[in-house]
């Protein structure tokens, strides 16, 4: 019998047009700043406005964006996102009522509770930190989410893309962190699918493009937008709208500054090649005014995620958002804390790629027994999301009345009809035997339990899932860049 | 496939009618009781071992001992001697004034499924039942649930009655349920505690090794 998903309105639909509204206007009377020469002649080309000085050495300057011409572009942009695993098997689509967990990228640091440290992640942690997600059925995308320590800086995109592609299976978000980069991960990403055309048809990568707060879009971000337009994958804008400090201190007015940006973003991709794939993204904070640090585990942070999500919804397009993060250092209760319930309201606020599961310290350090933890929040939000279904007509009168005084319905056949659909089985790390121990040191805690969980899913062999030519295809695209930024040549591990 | 395939599916499925009606054929075979058995036992130890690594759940833990059930009812008639290639026997009961009875016969099932022999005495029990069945099966093992504050006294008063009759040397006690401690136990004299259902069987291991 069919049932009604549970799902959230956080901002009504009035406010949403204001936002949209407001949105237009800053882009059409304020303008932005786009640091790219080749960005600023196309906004230009397609009537953006001059609206101030050209730097004279780079040729760019700050534009206005008409709303026709905003409106224009907007409309070319698709209202869904269809993903293919690295072969081409399984497809994740990003589209109204799918929403997919991925972990939060990128982190310099790792959390090392076996170590005892918090430290930077090399090669081999990379390569357990993508098999261990490739374990948990639940993150339906992995992503580029520990930067390696042990390449040259140049190459620490490119290669954390290699070892995501040489050793993962599921689609990938990644990112540049210099503009040189583009190409060689496209290079990469072409192997893996067999070609250019295939490609664009099934993206096995999304790159995110992070516009600067307030209202500028660097070389970078520019360049990496109008190169994943061109080579037919989306680009995640990943707008970060800091309340009170890069950004207006009200909800509402974040989420003007963010609707600006990320319009831009979306302007920028269809004036490069109409049709591009984009997701509607962003990674605001609500400031810590004490701290001066970006919580992504407020509530603020939380209900701006959920709002700029509702305006791209909207704008009829895919959504995305960083939740699933907390700003606690260890594997703790804040980090559950911030954690269920990020992940628990992006799934009710209908978010499409959920970012954020594995992380601590805002967005500075993974963890992979917090990776194991976030993933049975995933599964809880997943089975929140089918809802409650009414199975029968009559609901419970028959079973209760057929029940003798003291009875159980334990081995009754409905229980064996519905349990498995009805009710969800954690996995270990999650503790709901009856206690065993009175001895405090003698219950382990949350942590300690998904520490087993990740070295027990480590434990099975790798298997190989790229074809052998593939492999050794990315290996000499990987070792090429390497040894041309100075290093021996692929690290061990 | 195995020839004991279907003795199996019956077992694992909680197919009650199916497995005493395969148990018959073994019989009729000509086989004796104990290797009519064998395939029974390795089945409901598999269901057992399914529950522990998180592969079954209680119903179908609770479905495949009824089954076997049904198949021991067939080759050892009630009344009868039981198997002796049993680990060991078990008296289990909830206590008087309780009628709560899902916990106890989860640990009845997993123990039967580790091949214990299982004396099911069901709930309310009486301390004189307990007593009349000590002396009439000789257990290894008595089993005592008790899921309520104002029922767990009754666990201490029978511990006591079995002192006062003699008996409290010939069985080693277990007790459980929801208010009951591993303090509690010490405290009442009984030999051992678990909490869940899974630990209640490697208590009983440990215990009848002894």
């Amino acid at each position: 019998m069919p049932s009604r998903h549970p799902k959230f309105e956080i901002i009504p639909r009035a406010l949403v047009e204001d936002i949209i509204g407001e949105a237009f206007d800053v882009l059409a009377r304020v303008g932005l700043f786009v640091e790219n020469r080749e960005a600023y002649d196309l906004l230009t080309a397609h009537g953006g406005r001059p609206a101030g000085p050209v730097d004279p050495d780079k040729g760019t300057g700050k534009l206005t964006l008409p709303i026709a011409m905003v409106e224009e572009l907007l409309e070319l942009a698709p209202n869904q996102i269809r993903l293919k695993d690295l072969r081409g098997e399984t497809e994740v689509t990003l589209a109204p009522g799918r929403t997919h967990f991925d972990p939060g990228s990128a982190a310099l640091f790792l959390h090392d509770p076996a170590a005892g440290v918090i430290r930077r992640p090399a090669t081999a942690d990379l390569r357990r930190y993508v098999r261990l997600v490739d374990r948990l059925p639940h993150y339906h995308l992995q992503s580029t989410a520990l930067v390696s320590g042990d390449v040259p800086g140049p190459c620490s995109d490119s290669y954390r893309l290699y070892l995501a592609l040489r050793y993962g299976r599921k689609p990938v978000v990644t990112g540049t962190f210099r503009k040189e980069s583009f190409a060689v991960m496209r290079e990469m990403l072409e192997t893996v699918r067999g070609g250019a055309g295939a490609l664009a048809q099934f993206p096995p990568a999304i790159f995110d493009a992070c516009p600067s707060p307030p209202l500028m879009w660097s070389d970078l971000t520019s360049q990496s937008v109008m190169d994943a337009a061109r080579a037919g994958l989306p680009s995640e804008f990943v707008s970060m709208p800091l309340t009170g400090s890069t950004a207006p201190i009200t909800l509402a007015g974040a989420l003007v500054q963010h609707a600006a940006e990320t319009l831009a973003g979306v302007v920028l991709a269809q004036a490069a090649q109409p049709g591009a794939p984009v997701i509607w993204g962003g990674s605001p904070s609500a400031m810590d005014l004490r701290f001066g640090t970006t919580p992504m585990g407020a509530i603020e942070t939380m209900m701006i995620d959920a709002s700029y999500a509702a305006v791209g919804r909207f704008l009829d397009l895919p959504t995305h958002a960083y939740m699933g993060l907390s700003d606690a250092k260890q594997v703790d209760y804040q980090a559950g804390l911030e954690s269920g319930l990020g992940i628990i309201l992006a799934a009710l606020a209908g978010i499409n790629v959920v970012s954020g599961a594995g992380m601590l310290d805002f967005e500075n350090c993974q963890s992979l027994e917090k990776l194991v933890l976030d993933h049975e929040a995933c599964a809880m939000a997943y089975r929140m999301l089918r809802g409650v279904e009414r199975r029968d007509e009559v609901m419970a009168l028959d079973l209760l009345a057929e029940l003798p005084a003291g009875g159980h319905l334990l081995t009754h056949p409905h229980t064996l009809k519905w349990y498995r659909e009805e009710i969800l089985v954690p996995g270990k790390a999650l503790d709901r035997r009856a206690r065993g121990a009175d001895n405090l040191a003698d219950l382990p805690t949350a942590a300690q339990r998904a520490q087993q969980e990740v070295e027990r899913l480590l434990a099975a062999p790798e298997e190989p899932w790229l074809d052998e030519a593939v492999i050794r295809e990315l290996d000499r695209i990987m070792e090429a860049e390497l040894r041309a930024a100075g290093a021996a040549g692929l690290p061990k591990g | 496939m195995n020839p004991n395939e279907n003795i199996r599916q019956a077992v694992l499925d909680g197919d009650a009618s199916g497995a005493a009606a395969l148990a018959r054929v073994r019989l009729d075979a000509g086989l004796s009781p104990l290797e009519a058995l064998d395939p029974f036992i390795a089945a409901i130890r598999e269901a057992g071992d399914r529950f522990e690594l998180g592969d079954f759940f209680l119903p179908q833990l609770l479905m495949a001992s009824q089954a076997m059930r049904a198949a021991l009812e067939v080759i050892f008639p009630p009344g009868q001697a039981g198997p002796t290639l049993s680990r060991g026997t078990v008296v289990a009961g909830t206590v008087q004034g309780d009628i709560h009875e899902i916990g106890k016969s989860l640990v009845c099932a997993l123990l039967q499924a580790h091949g214990f022999t299982v004396v099911d005495l069901g709930g309310d029990v009486s301390a004189d039942r307990f007593i009349e069945q000590i002396r009439a099966v000789n257990p290894d093992l008595l089993a005592l649930s008790a899921l309520l504050t104002t029922t767990m006294i009754q666990q201490k008063m029978l511990l006591d009655r079995l002192a006062q009759e003699g008996l409290r040397d010939r069985v080693k006690v277990l007790v459980g349920g929801a208010p009951v401690t591993t303090q509690w136990a010490r405290d009442i004299g009984a030999d051992g505690y678990a909490p869940d259902a899974a630990r209640a069987v490697d208590l009983a291991l440990k215990l009848v090794e002894k």
